[in-house]
């Protein structure tokens, strides 16, 4: 059995079977050091025997063992309560019978519940999520978010001392308050993929893995909890925006703008699948949710073959129904911008010049940078040009910097 | 397991309040309490006086140095307490939501230390 047949049983598995050994186990960082000695001692055992039939129940098992002698030691040695009350725990706990899927992913649940709680900052929502259920190393999860492996170490441990000291509970949460507790989620979910989709910083535009991560955990929380319009319009928004990475950059890693994009490059599998979902969240009774609309929004210029074929007034129609239910300055930007497409550039840059006045998006180099385009499609240059400045001056990302310098060029 | 509820609020809009909204607000207090007793959360609780009563000791070279006034200088001030007994974070939470004060103050959640 090759090191990477294995390596991708222990990527695809990682999650899950941490999720149940913290349940078995009742101890985060202890299931984890668990999980790492099964994972070695598959390696050793796999390389000549081959992989189990289940190699998820196999890791459980031997994690669990694994425990267990950790435990017996700790026992042993400093005669401590609570390994002796983790113990009698630990026996009382069974692993779910090996073909349980059910059982399997409801211990998944509890895990993603669990590292996206309120009580934990938005930072170590995020790298614990993308750490313990989605099974990336921790060097991983520190490129993705631009840190140094020490620092997103160190956030690691914080956040799963507080789940210890604090009690964050494993468990699903109560009815009562799981719809507030699943948007906690897929805020985190959104998060990561922004990070990955549109990063905030840094030399590239995408970090495609980091982007794919969040479409995977949204995937797989529309599975464990399905026919959620929330989860189903979150995801389809993911796909939406995901299915045009191709053409959304060169080869050089400029950026290639919506109206300039070959749409033969974007991915057709992913907007059919994106489309249907998108259906599907918004035919719920309930209002939509915010992501339903954005998506909504993101399948009409997926419909549109060519540019000249979008239905710009059905989308400035979506924004301000988004306005009306989820007001905020960034919306308002967006529905301008649209505005522009529909009414002409004059009507838009009113809107925008009273969103500038009414403050809140001083440090956002989208609201100077949508502006100049406005400006430069008035024929006003001198002043384009000047907002252009402004938006560079803000701008943090390499190829948004390289497309305003470019833009700042050609008014001459 | 334990829980600290630590009651955050700016005295100053609190002695601006009208007698009948204090009185309001002593009755909200009184049933939140009562229906943590019954609840088998209480452990203890009490308001605190104000921050203008409170000195602050420290012990410097072998000298016991006082300061007038609380530790810190804030917006909002400890204003009381309730210890509870929750089972996990979230039930904590919970209890803390339905502090009367938590609507306009904050409601800071401590994990009691336990020695074994």
């Amino acid at each position: 059995m090759s090191a990477v047949d294995i390596e991708s049983v222990f990527r695809h598995e990682a999650g899950r079977v941490l999720a149940t050994l913290i349940r078995l186990v009742g101890d985060f960082e202890l299931a984890e050091e668990a999980l790492q000695e099964a994972f070695a001692a598959a390696v050793a055992q796999w390389k000549s025997g081959g992989i189990p039939a289940n190699p998820r129940a196999w890791l459980v098992n031997v994690g669990r063992n694994k425990a267990i002698d950790y435990l017996r030691r700790q026992i042993l040695f400093r005669d401590k309560r609570r390994y002796l009350e983790a113990e009698a725990a630990l026996a009382n706990q069974t692993a779910p019978p090996e073909e349980d899927e059910h059982a399997f992913g409801d211990d998944m649940l509890r895990l993603i519940f669990t590292c996206c709680h309120p009580a934990l900052s938005a930072e170590a929502r995020v790298a614990l999520t993308l750490r313990a259920v989605c099974g990336l190393t921790t060097e991983a999860v520190a490129r993705g978010f631009l840190v140094n492996e020490e620092t997103m170490a160190q956030r690691l441990v914080r956040a799963k001392r507080k789940i210890r000291d604090a009690k964050i509970p494993y468990e699903t949460p109560a009815l009562v308050m799981l719809d507030a507790r699943v948007e906690g989620v897929l805020a985190v979910v959104y998060l990561i993929f922004t990070e990955g989709y549109a990063a905030t910083s840094g030399d590239t535009l995408m970090r495609e893995d980091v982007a794919a991560e969040a479409i995977r955990l949204g995937r797989l929380i529309d599975a464990l909890i399905p026919g959620r319009p929330d989860v189903m319009g979150l995801l389809a928004l993911m796909l939406l925006h995901h299915a045009r990475r191709a053409a959304r950059v060169t080869r050089a890693g400029d950026i290639v703008l919506l109206e300039d994009q070959d749409r033969g490059l974007w991915d057709a599998s992913e907007i059919a699948e994106g489309l249907a979902l998108v259906d599907r969240a918004l035919r719920a009774p309930d209002r939509p949710s915010a992501y339903a609309v954005q998506a909504a929004i993101a399948a009409l210029h997926a419909r549109a073959r060519q540019h000249d074929a979008t239905d710009w007034p059905q989308i400035v129609g979506l924004y301000e129904v988004l306005l009306r239910l989820y007001p905020s300055p960034v919306v308002e930007l967006n529905h301008a911008a649209a505005v522009s497409m529909v009414d002409g550039p004059a009507r838009a840059l009113a809107l925008i010049d009273a969103l500038a006045a009414r403050g809140g998006l001083e440090d956002y180099h989208l609201l100077p940078a949508v502006r100049a385009d406005l400006l430069r499609r008035l024929g006003r240059r001198e002043e384009a040009r000047a907002a252009y400045r402004t938006a560079l001056a803000l701008a943090k990302l390499e190829p948004e910097r390289r497309l305003l310098a470019k833009r700042l060029a050609e008014i001459g | 397991m334990q829980y600290l509820l630590l009651i955050y609020a700016n005295e100053a809009e609190a002695a601006g309040k009208s007698q009948a909204d204090m009185a309001a607000m002593m009755t909200e207090y009184g049933a939140f309490t009562q229906s943590i007793i019954k609840s088998g959360n209480f452990k203890a609780g009490d308001a605190l006086q104000q921050t203008s009563a409170a000195t602050t000791v420290r012990l410097r070279g072998g000298k016991t140095l006082t300061t007038d006034g609380p530790f810190a200088e804030t917006r909002e001030q400890l204003g009381g307490y309730y210890l509870i007994e929750a089972k996990n974070l979230d039930e904590a939470i919970a209890v803390a939501a339905r502090v009367p004060s938590a609507k306009f103050g904050s409601i800071e959640v401590r994990p009691v230390m336990k020695y074994d």
